[in-house]
C-alpha cells in the first residue's frame, strides 16, 4: 500500500516536472530575452506573456486544481487519478518554472552576452551556446526547487483523488485515525524532499565552474 | 582601415547623455591606436560603435572598406566575425574550458571540428596557454584570462581588434607582459588594434597614434610622440600632467638662483635619437657657459625614447645667447623659461 501511494507520487511529481520543463524553459527563454536591453527585445511580447505567467503563478493551487477539471478532462479523458492530476501539477509548475529560468539568465554577466555577440553570434546561437550552458547550475537548482514544490503539490492533489502519499496520509492517517500510516508517509515524504534536494544541490555543483 | 565619420550617439533617459557628439576618427591599417579620457569620456562607447555593438544615432562607420552601419543584421554577423574584442573584465564563458572558449567564434563561424582543433592548438600556444587547455576560467589568473580572450578574439583572423581597458584589472606586472602580447601580434599579423584605456602607460608603451577623447568629443589627435610632446588641448595637458616629462614640478622654476649674473632657464625635450646624443655636453665645450641639471628625466614611448631636461646656464650675455641658439638648430624641443 505505501509502495503503491510512493510509485504514484514519484510519477506525479516525475510527469509534471518534466513536463513544466519542457514547457517552461522555451517559455522563461522567451521572456529572458525579450527583455528590456536583451538580445530580442520586444516590449509587447514581453508585458503579455508576463503578465499571463503572473496570473499562472497566483492562482491557488487547489482552485487551480478544480478550475483546469475540464481541460483535465479533454486531455487525459477523465479528471481522477494519478495520471490526471499530473494536468494540474504541469499547468502550476510551468509558470513557476518560466521565472526561474527567466531569473537564472538574468544572472548571466552581461558582458559574456556581449562578447558572444561581438563574435558575430546570431541570437539563436547566443541561447543555445551562452544562455542554456552558462544558466546550468540555476536551472539545475531551480529545477529541484520546482521538484521539490510539486511534491508537495502532488498530496494535496491526492486528496482530491490523485493517489500517492498526501492521498494515503489522508484516507488512513487521518480519516482512519491510523497514526502509524500517517508517520510513514510523512517520514516518506521527508526523506523523498530531502533525497531530491541533495541530488539537485550535487548536480549544479557539479555543473558549476565557478 | 577604420573611419568614422561624424558619429554622434545620446542616451536618452531621466537625463539625457551625450555620449559622443560627431566624432571623426581615421584608424590606418597595421597601427596600434590608442583613445584615450578620462571615465565617461565615452571610450567604450566609442569602441562599441565600431563593431556596431552601440549603434551611432548619426555618422558613418567603415571597417575595411565597406559600410557597416547600414548593413542587414546578417550581413553585420559576418562582419564582426573579422572583427575580435577584448574586454577588461575577460567575459570568458565559465561554463567552458580554456579550448573550448577558443573555439567558440569558430563554432560561430561553422568551422568543422578538426580544423577547429587545430587552430585552438596554435592560438593557445601563441598566447602561452598550451598547458591550461582542459582548465576552466576560474582556475587562472587575470593575465592568463585576458589571453584566453585575446587567443579567442584571434580566431577568425580579424582584421582589426578593439581592446576595450583590457589591463585595466590587471596588475601592473601583468599589464607590461598582456601589452607586449598585443604589440607583437600587431607586428606579427600586421593587425590593426584599437586601445581604449584611461592609463597614460598603455599608450606610452604600445600605441603608435593616440586620440585624446573627453566630454564625447576628440579633443585631439595624431602620433603618440606628437601628440605627448606638444599637447595643444587641455585635456591632453591636464592628462599628462605629472605622469612624464612634460611636467616641471613647479618649485624649482620659483627657486632663487644659486649664481649671480646672467642666466638662463631653459627646458629641452628630446625624441628620438637625439635623446642619445650628447647636446649639452658640445655645448659646454663650445660655448664656454656653465650648466647645471635642475631637473631631468627619460621615458621610453613605444620603441623611441623621449626626455626633458631643465637646465640653468650660466655665463656672459653674448655665450649664453649663442649656446641658446645652437640647441635651437639642434631639433630639440626648446623652450626659455627664465
Ligand atoms: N547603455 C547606456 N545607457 C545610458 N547611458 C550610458 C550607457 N552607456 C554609457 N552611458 C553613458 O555615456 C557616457 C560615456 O560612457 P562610456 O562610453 O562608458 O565612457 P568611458 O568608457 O569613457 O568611461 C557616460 O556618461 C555613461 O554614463
Ligand atoms: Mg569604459
Amino acid at each position: 500500500m505505501l509502495q503503491q501511494a510512493f510509485i504514484e507520487t514519484l510519477t506525479m511529481v516525475g510527469a509534471s516536472t518534466a513536463i513544466a520543463a519542457v514547457c517552461g524553459l522555451p517559455l522563461g527563454l522567451i521572456l529572458a530575452c525579450t527583455a528590456s536591453g536583451h538580445i530580442l527585445e520586444q516590449p509587447v511580447i514581453n508585458r503579455i506573456l508576463g503578465a499571463v505567467i503572473n496570473v499562472g503563478r497566483s492562482i491557488p493551487f487547489i482552485i487551480l486544481m478544480v478550475a483546469v477539471i475540464p481541460f483535465t478532462r479533454f486531455v487525459v479523458g477523465t479528471s481522477i487519478g494519478t495520471t490526471a492530476a499530473i494536468v494540474p501539477l504541469s499547468i502550476a509548475a510551468i509558470p513557476f518554472v518560466a521565472r526561474l529560468v527567466e531569473s537564472a539568465v538574468f544572472e548571466i554577466d552581461r558582458g559574456v552576452i556581449e562578447a558572444a555577440q561581438s563574435m558575430g553570434s546570431s541570437p539563436w546561437q547566443i541561447i543555445w551556446k551562452v544562455l542554456i550552458p552558462e544558466a546550468r547550475p540555476a536551472l539545475v537548482l531551480g529545477l529541484t526547487i520546482t521538484t521539490v514544490n510539486l511534491v508537495g503539490y502532488s498530496a494535496m492533489a491526492g486528496a482530491i483523488g490523485g493517489g500517492g502519499l498526501g492521498d494515503l496520509a489522508i484516507r488512513y492517517g487521518y480519516q482512519r485515525f491510523r497514526a502509524d500510516v500517517m508517520l510513514q508517509t510523512v517520514v516518506l515524504l521527508v526523506i523523498l524532499v530531502q533525497a531530491l534536494q541533495t541530488l539537485g544541490d550535487w548536480a549544479s555543483r557539479k555543473l558549476s565552474r565557478r | 582601415m577604420i573611419q568614422l565619420k561624424g558619429i554622434s550617439k545620446t542616451f536618452s533617459g531621466a537625463k539625457a547623455v551625450h555620449a559622443l557628439n560627431n566624432v571623426h576618427l581615421h584608424i590606418p591599417a597595421g597601427k596600434i591606436f590608442g583613445i584615450i579620457g578620462p571615465s565617461g569620456a565615452g571610450k567604450s562607447t566609442l569602441l562599441r560603435c565600431i563593431n556596431l555593438l552601440e549603434t551611432p544615432d548619426q555618422g558613418e562607420v567603415w571597417v575595411d572598406n565597406v559600410r557597416l552601419d547600414t548593413l542587414s543584421p546578417k550581413e553585420l554577423r559576418r562582419a564582426r566575425q573579422k572583427m575580435g574584442m577584448i574586454f577588461q573584465h575577460f567575459n570568458l564563458l565559465s561554463s567552458r574550458t580554456v579550448a573550448e572558449n577558443v573555439a567558440f567564434p569558430l563554432e560561430i563561424a561553422k568551422v568543422d571540428p578538426a580544423q577547429r582543433r587545430l587552430a585552438v592548438a596554435e592560438l593557445l600556444e601563441l598566447v602561452g596557454l598550451s598547458d591550461k587547455a582542459n582548465a576552466y576560467p576560474a582556475q587562472l589568473s587575470g593575465g592568463q584570462k585576458q589571453r584566453v580572450g585575446i587567443a579567442r578574439a584571434l580566431a577568425n583572423k580579424p582584421r582589426v581588434l578593439l581592446c576595450d581597458e583590457a589591463t585595466s584589472a590587471l596588475d601592473p606586472e601583468t599589464t607590461k607582459s598582456v601589452l607586449q602580447l598585443l604589440k607583437s601580434i600587431n607586428e606579427q599579423f600586421n593587425l590593426t588594434i584599437v586601445v581604449i584605456t584611461h592609463e597614460m602607460s598603455v599608450i606610452q608603451e604600445i600605441c603608435d597614434l593616440v586620440a585624446v577623447l573627453e566630454h564625447g568629443t576628440v579633443q585631439e589627435w595624431g602620433p603618440v610622440v606628437e601628440v605627448f610632446t606638444r599637447p595643444q588641448a587641455q585635456a591632453t595637458k591636464r592628462m599628462l600632467r605629472g605622469t612624464f616629462a612634460a611636467n616641471i614640478p613647479p618649485e624649482l622654476l620659483d627657486r632663487p638662483s644659486q649664481s649671480r649674473g646672467p642666466r638662463r632657464l631653459l627646458k629641452l625635450s628630446f625624441v628620438g635619437d637625439r635623446a642619445h646624443q650628447p647636446i649639452i655636453s658640445h655645448m659646454v665645450q663650445n660655448y664656454k657657459v656653465d650648466a647645471n641639471i635642475l631637473f631631468g628625466r627619460i621615458d621610453q614611448m613605444k620603441d623611441l625614447p623621449f626626455g626633458m631636461l631643465v637646465l640653468e646656464l650660466v655665463g656672459d650675455e653674448e655665450r649664453l645667447s649663442q649656446a641658446v641658439s645652437f640647441l635651437e638648430s639642434q631639433q630639440v624641443e626648446l623652450e626659455v623659461l627664465a
